[in-house]
């Protein structure tokens, strides 16, 4: 398990369900490495402001996380982590390697339509 | 409604700041810090330190986290991933302002901003971060199984990168500006005798080409001022190191590598403002080092906070 303070997701089926009952959903899929910790803090920070989205990790290395390394919208991915944004259950973006607090609010703020101001 | 006024303010929290910050605390002097990017700083993109003195080997992540947590058990605030909107250090009492809204007055500050790896700043760079270009070799080198990479660079970290990289990819060539390489003696013989590595000297890429991930490169030499387009599956960019400290331009004296100049105590040209960690002109850049100058940085911060009050009662 990744040692964040994010909700984990360690099966298939949980991602299902995840992506299933909630609306907005950012999920970040890494390892404790030197890209994907900063997306983890960026995302814990921004967990509170952002009400309207469920964030959530993924190990990697977890077989289970096919869901996501199999994606088609990351199939040219190259870097760790790999982030995807979900609404309604479907990917509306996925980013590969590290991101800024910015990078990341623009997503937010453009695909779930919910500016909060910074 | 509580005060925005704190005894110290320490911007960046690295391990420098973090180490001022607990050092504050426990000074008692009301203590903020404020980071821009995850507490930590660049420990947190080291997988293992292994020459903490104390800690026999720990992931950057976890020294970090512990560091972090020390300083707000010992009473500091920590804000993380927030930008310093505005900053006047001029005056007896300064003031930072944070994310165009916070503010916040101090009698003195502590700058612990560190520094950040050098990108190439050439066309293609940024759209192709993550999908082909990558900047962490222990991340994202098992992506390049078999393929065609290079990387770019002539210090330590490039040779012993592309040494590392030889672990997956079937071809490494190494660009470098130079005719000779910065590394230290055994780094460049270890490359030299890798039969993966290739060596391409006095050039530079100066485009990444690709839409959905990197194709090819367009790679300049210096001398002839030729350029040749190479199809390539990966670059890995190790080119060194600047100091975070363009937002304080104008603001502190800084010299002519951006470093925060200091006095023997870790003072700035301006009464009251210090620096310490990665930001200050030093040969070693090290956890070590950081936490050493944050110590400095701190008692000498406190010493001039509480003549400052002494000062005010004899008044
Ligand atoms: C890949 C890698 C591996 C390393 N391995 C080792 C090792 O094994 N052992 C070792 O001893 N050292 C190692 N180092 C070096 C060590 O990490 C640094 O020397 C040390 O972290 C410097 O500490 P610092 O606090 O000065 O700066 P940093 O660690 O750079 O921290 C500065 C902090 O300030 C923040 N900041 C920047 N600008 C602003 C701003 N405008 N406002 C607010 N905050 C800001 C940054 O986000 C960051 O959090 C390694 C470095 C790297 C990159």
């Amino acid at each position: 398990m990744l040692q964040t303070n994010l909700t984990h997701i360690l099966s298939a089926d949980e991602h299902k369900q995840f992506i299933e009952q909630n609306e907005n959903v950012m999920i970040c899929c890494g390892r404790m490495g030197p890209m994907c910790v900063p997306v983890y803090g960026v995302m814990e920070e921004l967990e509170g402001e952002y009400e309207h989205i469920e964030f959530a990790d993924m190990e990697f290395d977890n077989p289970e996380a096919h869901v996501i390394r199999n994606a088609p919208e990351c199939a040219d991915f190259m870097g760790l982590p790999f982030t995807v944004y979900y609404k309604n259950g479907k990917i509306v973006k996925a980013t590969s390697s590290i991101q800024t607090m910015d990078q990341i609010r623009e997503v937010l703020d453009e695909k779930f339509n919910v500016i909060v101001e910074n | 409604m509580e005060s925005n006024h704190f005894d110290l303010i320490i911007i960046g929290g690295g391990p420098a700041g973090l180490t001022a910050g607990i050092y504050g605390a426990r000074a008692k002097l009301k203590t903020l810090i404020l980071n821009e990017g995850t507490a930590g700083g660049q420990l947190v993109l080291t997988h293992e330190i292994a020459n903490y003195p104390g800690i026999e080997s720990t992931s950057g992540y976890m020294l970090g986290s512990t560091m972090a947590r020390q300083a707000r058990d010992f009473g500091c605030t920590i804000r993380s991933n927030v930008r310093i909107s505005n900053l006047n250090l001029n005056d007896a009492i300064k003031e930072v302002e944070v994310n165009e809204k916070d503010q916040y007055s101090t009698d003195a500050v502590i700058l612990s901003p560190g520094g950040r790896s050098r990108t190439l700043g050439v066309p293609g760079e940024t759209d192709l971060k993550g999908r082909g270009i990558s900047y962490c070799a222990t991340c994202d080198g098992d992506f390049f199984q078999d393929k065609n990479i290079i990387v770019v660079g002539g210090g330590n970290s490039a040779l012993e990168e592309a040494v590392s990289l030889t672990r997956y990819a079937s071809k490494v060539t190494i660009i470098h500006q130079f005719d000779h390489f910065q590394a230290f003696p055994h780094a460049i013989v270890e490359a030299e005798q890798n039969e993966k590595i290739d060596f391409v000297m006095n050039s530079k890429i100066t485009e990444f080409i690709g839409e959905d991930r990197l194709r090819s490169v367009t790679i300049e030499n210096a001398v002839t001022g030729i350029s040749d387009k190479r199809e390539i599956d990966g670059v890995f960019i190790f080119i060194g190191y600047v100091p975070n400290t363009e937002f304080l331009k104008g603001k502190v004296d800084l010299n002519q590598w951006g470093e925060i100049k200091v006095s023997d105590e870790l003072q700035t040209n301006i009464p009251g403002v210090y620096a310490a960690g990665d930001c200050i002109p030093k040969k070693v850049r090290q956890v070590t080092t950081a936490v050493s100058d944050g110590t400095i940085a701190s008692l000498s911060a406190a010493n001039y906070i509480h003549q400052k009050k002494r000062d005010l009662v004899a008044i």
